[in-house]
């Protein structure tokens, strides 16, 4: 790819005939529309934003007329004690999915990559829980923690692991783990499907020689399986953080704005649409955007250094 | 091939019970039980909240609210789904996410198979910046511009209206779109482009008379793709959707009123889900390979 698109050295380029050139505007042409939507949809209002995290705009315009502050919704950021407890939610329910979504899905990636009858079933039953919109997830089970009806009392308390019916949901020392549950539940499949595809490519015939050399189904996995799988490891690593940090869904549906329960999007959400402080919105926005990045570097740096 | 069940299988132990294990029929099934064991977990793991939600919309509502809970519906009634589908909002949002996921979906498809095309079969200088762009825009948090879109909603007077989602949608689905259908493009073979120029047909006709063809299958899985992430959206439905009449399906789901007020009518919102989410699942297995592929060309190869 990138072979195809370095520069032509300048010697070339004025040999570059009429159909190249006729070739390259057609190309731009064709790139406008695309172009053109991202700028206005993407481009644009991330630009927008920023300037209006400088702001003190308000959604009902008349109020206040809206000036520039400079830093100020930024230094009230760093002292506002809701904004803390949502980075630290958001970072705490990313921790816990992540995690529990990479270990489950690499076993069953695993499971699912030995042949066995019914293997194809298999494969679309995992794929269930994906296409399961996240809103209908959450409410489906939102209804199986239900306190009273719930399917999850119900076997707990019939499998004697639960002594007695949990409030799971509003009880805040299960808050966090009942939430983290629906996201693990509908994306551990998916990090199983993209972990298999790494696997897949894997040729075989290296475990068949670690199969002479006697090396166990435990060392092959060590020494063969999980080196050769790190691309699709770390890319699967990486777009789950950066999913994970910017959920909103699962914990609006179960919460709505329980300040206690909010992540860093649906306090942006909640400000700027709820509350109309599009300029401190826009502010704790920009924060998000950059604690994204902030995890976006961490990662590229870290496969650089692995790759080394 | 390293399974779970050979990784089992080799544990050391007693030359005599491995024997026993291995040679006998009886001795094989232990031997492979804890392996079907797992693959039972995890497919009730993965089946299980469908099933339920299934369960609960077929169980009339006196049998609903009641413990012990029941695992299989005694008397199964209609009365969940005729109930969610009478609710005026239900029946509108069904409408207005048809409406929005399948304009977004055209659009998508539209815009991004001619950048695909510029793309996938020209060289230029850019080209890699724009690819570059294309692919850092697929993992846009779509909150960071929350805040400027609500602004821009409300000057063009598109507040309320399913414009404003078709048009922000656009920012998840574009983006995919261009990138998943270059490399759909990139893959075909350039001589039948070759034959066709030779015939004397212009850049567009062997668009869309050759190239558009062949990357059908493409289509058809981004298609579908994007269908599902904008059938699925809430933040911004959330955000610049505001009269019952205009929600879109995830609103109305987590809005839904029973008749009486007291109790959350979970066996409506349950036929609703199902209602909602079937369709979906239905062309995700029909087109099961290729959503494999399509969702792996996305992730994996970036």
């Amino acid at each position: 790819m990138s072979s195809v698109a370095t520069p032509a050295p300048t010697s070339r380029r004025r040999r570059r005939s009429r159909l190249q050139r006729r070739q390259e505007r057609l190309a731009w042409l064709l790139l406008v529309p695309a172009l053109a939507v991202v700028a206005f949809v993407a481009i644009y209002p991330l630009g927008k934003t920023i300037y209006q995290s400088f702001t003190n705009q308000e959604f009902l315009a008349g109020i206040e007329p809206t000036k520039w502050v400079g830093l100020q919704n930024y230094r009230d950021l760093w002292h506002d004690a809701t904004f803390r407890s949502s980075v630290w939610e958001t970072i705490k329910f990313t921790l816990i999915t992540v995690s529990f979504e990479f270990v489950l899905g690499m076993i069953i990636a695993l499971v699912v990559n030995s042949n066995f009858k019914g293997r194809g079933a298999m494969r679309a039953a995992m794929l269930v829980p994906w296409a399961i919109p996240t809103v209908v997830a959450a409410q489906m089970w939102k209804w199986m923690f239900d306190d009273v009806f719930g399917v999850i009392n119900d076997a707990g308390v019939r499998l004697h692991i639960l002594h007695h019916s949990v409030a799971w949901i509003s009880q805040p020392s299960t808050a966090l783990a009942s939430v983290s549950a629906v996201d693990i539940w509908k994306t551990t499949p998916f990090v199983a499907l993209l972990l298999l595809a790494g696997l897949q490519v894997i040729p075989r015939d290296l475990y068949e020689a670690a199969d002479v050399d006697g090396a166990s189904k435990w060392q092959q996995f060590w020494r063969i399986t999980l080196p050769l799988l790190r691309p699709a490891i770390l890319v699967t690593l990486i777009f789950r953080t950066l999913d994970a940090l910017r959920v909103f869904d699962v914990f609006y549906v179960f919460y709505g704005n329980r300040p206690d329960t909010q992540t860093m999007a649906s306090y942006a959400q909640s400000t700027i649409v709820g509350d109309g402080h599009v300029g401190y919105g826009s502010a704790i926005s920009v924060a998000i955007f950059l604690i994204i990045g902030l995890f976006v570097v961490i990662y590229v740096t870290f496969m650089r250094v692995t790759e080394e | 091939m390293s399974t779970v069940a050979e990784a089992t299988r080799t544990v050391e132990r007693p030359v005599s019970r491995g024997r026993w294990l291995r040679r006998t029929p009886l001795g094989r099934f232990v031997t492979k039980l804890p392996f079907w064991l797992l693959i039972a977990a995890i497919f009730i793991y993965a089946i299980f909240p469908f099933y339920w939600a299934i369960r609960s919309a077929f169980t009339p509502e006196s049998e609903l609210f009641r413990t012990p809970v029941d695992y299989f519906p005694k008397h199964p009634t209609l009365a969940n789904f005729r109930g969610a589908l009478s609710t005026s909002t239900f029946q509108h949002a069904l409408i207005n996410s048809t409406i929005v996921a399948g304009s977004v979906t055209l659009l998508a498809l539209a815009i991004g198979s001619l950048a695909a095309y510029a793309l996938g079969r020209f060289r230029f200088r850019g080209r890699a910046a724009v690819l570059y762009l294309m692919l850092s825009m697929t993992i846009f948090p779509q909150i960071a511009i929350l805040g400027a879109l609500y602004t821009m909603i409300t000057r063009f007077h598109l507040y309320d209206s399913l414009l404003a989602l078709i048009l922000s949608y656009m920012i998840f689905t574009l983006p995919f779109t261009v990138w998943v259908l270059t490399s759909f493009m990139r893959g075909l073979p350039g001589d039948l482009e070759e034959a066709a120029y030779v015939d004397g047909a212009t850049p567009l006709q062997v668009f869309y008379k050759v190239l558009l063809p062949l990357i059908a299958p493409g289509l058809v899985t981004t298609g579908l793709l994007a269908f599902i992430a904008a059938w699925n959206e809430y933040l911004y439905a959330l955000s610049f959707i505001q009269t019952p009449d205009k929600y879109t399906v995830t609103l109305a789901i987590t809005t839904f009123q029973g008749k009486s007020g007291f109790q959350q009518p979970w066996g409506e919102i349950m036929a609703a889900t199902v209602i909602v989410t079937l369709p979906l699942i239905v062309a995700t297995l029909i087109l099961q390979r290729r959503i494999l592929a399509g969702l792996t060309a996305g992730a994996v190869k970036g």
